[in-house]
């Protein structure tokens, strides 16, 4: 299963939208699409799109907390858009739910950036 | 769902399991017990692939794993994780880097990924302080769960346990039996788990399987044993000295055996 990953620029950041499993086949490729956002620079927000993502494995969620670290070491935001209510399970289980910003909508996501 | 089939295996001329067959459910937690040699870690070597029985299946979903060998049996590894009975971690490498193991030998995970990983499995058995302890400066119970967090390291699809609570103290049994629990009701993995801790068992058991003289006595929810008329079942739960279950593993007659040999 690969995972399918969609970088657009807007005007309050970068969003990246994942379609797929984020296993630990594909969280490697996710990483490195991220690691290309900090690359390019120039963003003061990073809203990745979950809406898409039907499983996420312990992989997958370290990626978002190295995400997490890379944006607070750039002084970016990083906001999580819409994950599906397993995704969002496996945020609770791993409790880190406090950690991430976490928003339902990619329109409540944009609010305030 | 994994369904054994009639598995056989002797060694040499003593037959260890004779036609066992059972189904350990999916996102359930599957409790087997039985008498000592009396079967049970040889049938969990066999449903973890390590040992080949005789005759007979085992079915990962439809994937019948006693025809797999070597490399074959790398994608079935990858789904199940497994708890061995004396935790098998290695004393020479840190808390962490035993956890990180299994990452770094089946996957091309970065290492700081690997490292927040770590952090991450740690947390879930509560030991996220002693990642860089050595094993050995830890009490037998914090082993085990380190054992645990090793065994949960690739997300597996099943955990298999073998005694997981043996040689530790009450409250030591009580944790890593809830443990267990914990694990299949948030996270959804398949335990299966051979015990002694009888009473442990059927308190959080779904599924019972007894083992004796190399084949399933019975098998049933917690409340269908505790209800088996069968005196042998009894004994079992009770772990009575008295009944139909000899202490004696041997087969031959004493008498016999001493006076013709």
């Amino acid at each position: 299963m690969k995972v399918e990953i969609i970088t657009e620029k807007i005007s309050a950041g970068t969003v990246v939208k994942l379609i797929g499993d984020v296993d630990m086949n594909t969280s490697p490729d996710v990483r490195t699409s991220i690691a290309e956002v900090f690359k390019t620079g120039g963003s003061k927000a990073l809203l990745i799109n979950l809406s898409g993502v039907r499983y996420m494995d312990s992989s997958g969620i370290a990626t978002l907390v190295e995400t997490m670290q890379n944006c607070m070491k750039q002084g970016m935001k990083l906001r999580l858009v819409e994950p599906s209510p397993s995704v969002r399970d496996v945020f609770e289980l791993a409790r880190l739910s406090s950690i991430f910003q976490i928003f339902p909508s990619m329109n409540d996501a944009l609010n305030g950036i | 769902m994994i369904t054994v089939k009639n598995i056989h295996k002797s060694f040499g001329n003593r037959r260890i399991l004779n036609g066992v067959s059972f189904t350990a459910e999916q996102k359930k937690v599957t409790y087997i017990f039985g008498t000592s040699g009396g079967g049970k870690s040889t049938l969990l070597k066999a449903m973890v692939g390590a040992l080949k029985p005789d005759d007979g299946q085992i079915l990962f979903h439809d994937t019948d794993i006693t025809g797999l060998h070597g490399r074959g049996l790398d994608p079935y590894r990858k789904k199940i994780g497994m708890l061995f009975q004396h935790g098998a971690l290695i004393n020479a490498l840190s808390v962490g880097e035993n956890v990180a193991l299994p990452m770094r030998w089946h996957t091309t995970l970065d290492d700081n990924i690997i490292k927040i990983m770590v952090k991450m499995k740690l947390e879930m058995v509560g030991l996220r302080d002693f990642e860089d302890l050595l094993p050995n400066h830890l009490s037998g119970g914090m082993q085990k769960r380190v054992a645990l967090a090793r065994a949960l390291a690739l997300d597996p699809e099943v955990v298999f346990f073998d005694e997981p609570t043996s040689g530790l103290d009450p409250i030591m049994t009580s944790v890593i039996t809830k443990l267990i629990s914990d694990l299949n009701r948030l996270l959804g993995i398949t335990c299966v788990v051979v015990t002694h801790a009888v009473e442990e068992a059927m308190k959080s058991a779904d599924k019972i399987v007894i083992l004796y003289m190399g084949k399933v006595l019975a098998e049933g929810t917690p409340q269908e044993i505790r209800q088996s008329a069968d005196p042998l079942v009894q004994q079992f739960i009770t772990g009575s000295p008295d009944g139909p279950i000899s202490f004696s593993a041997s087969s031959k007659d004493y008498r016999e055996d001493l006076l013709v040999g």
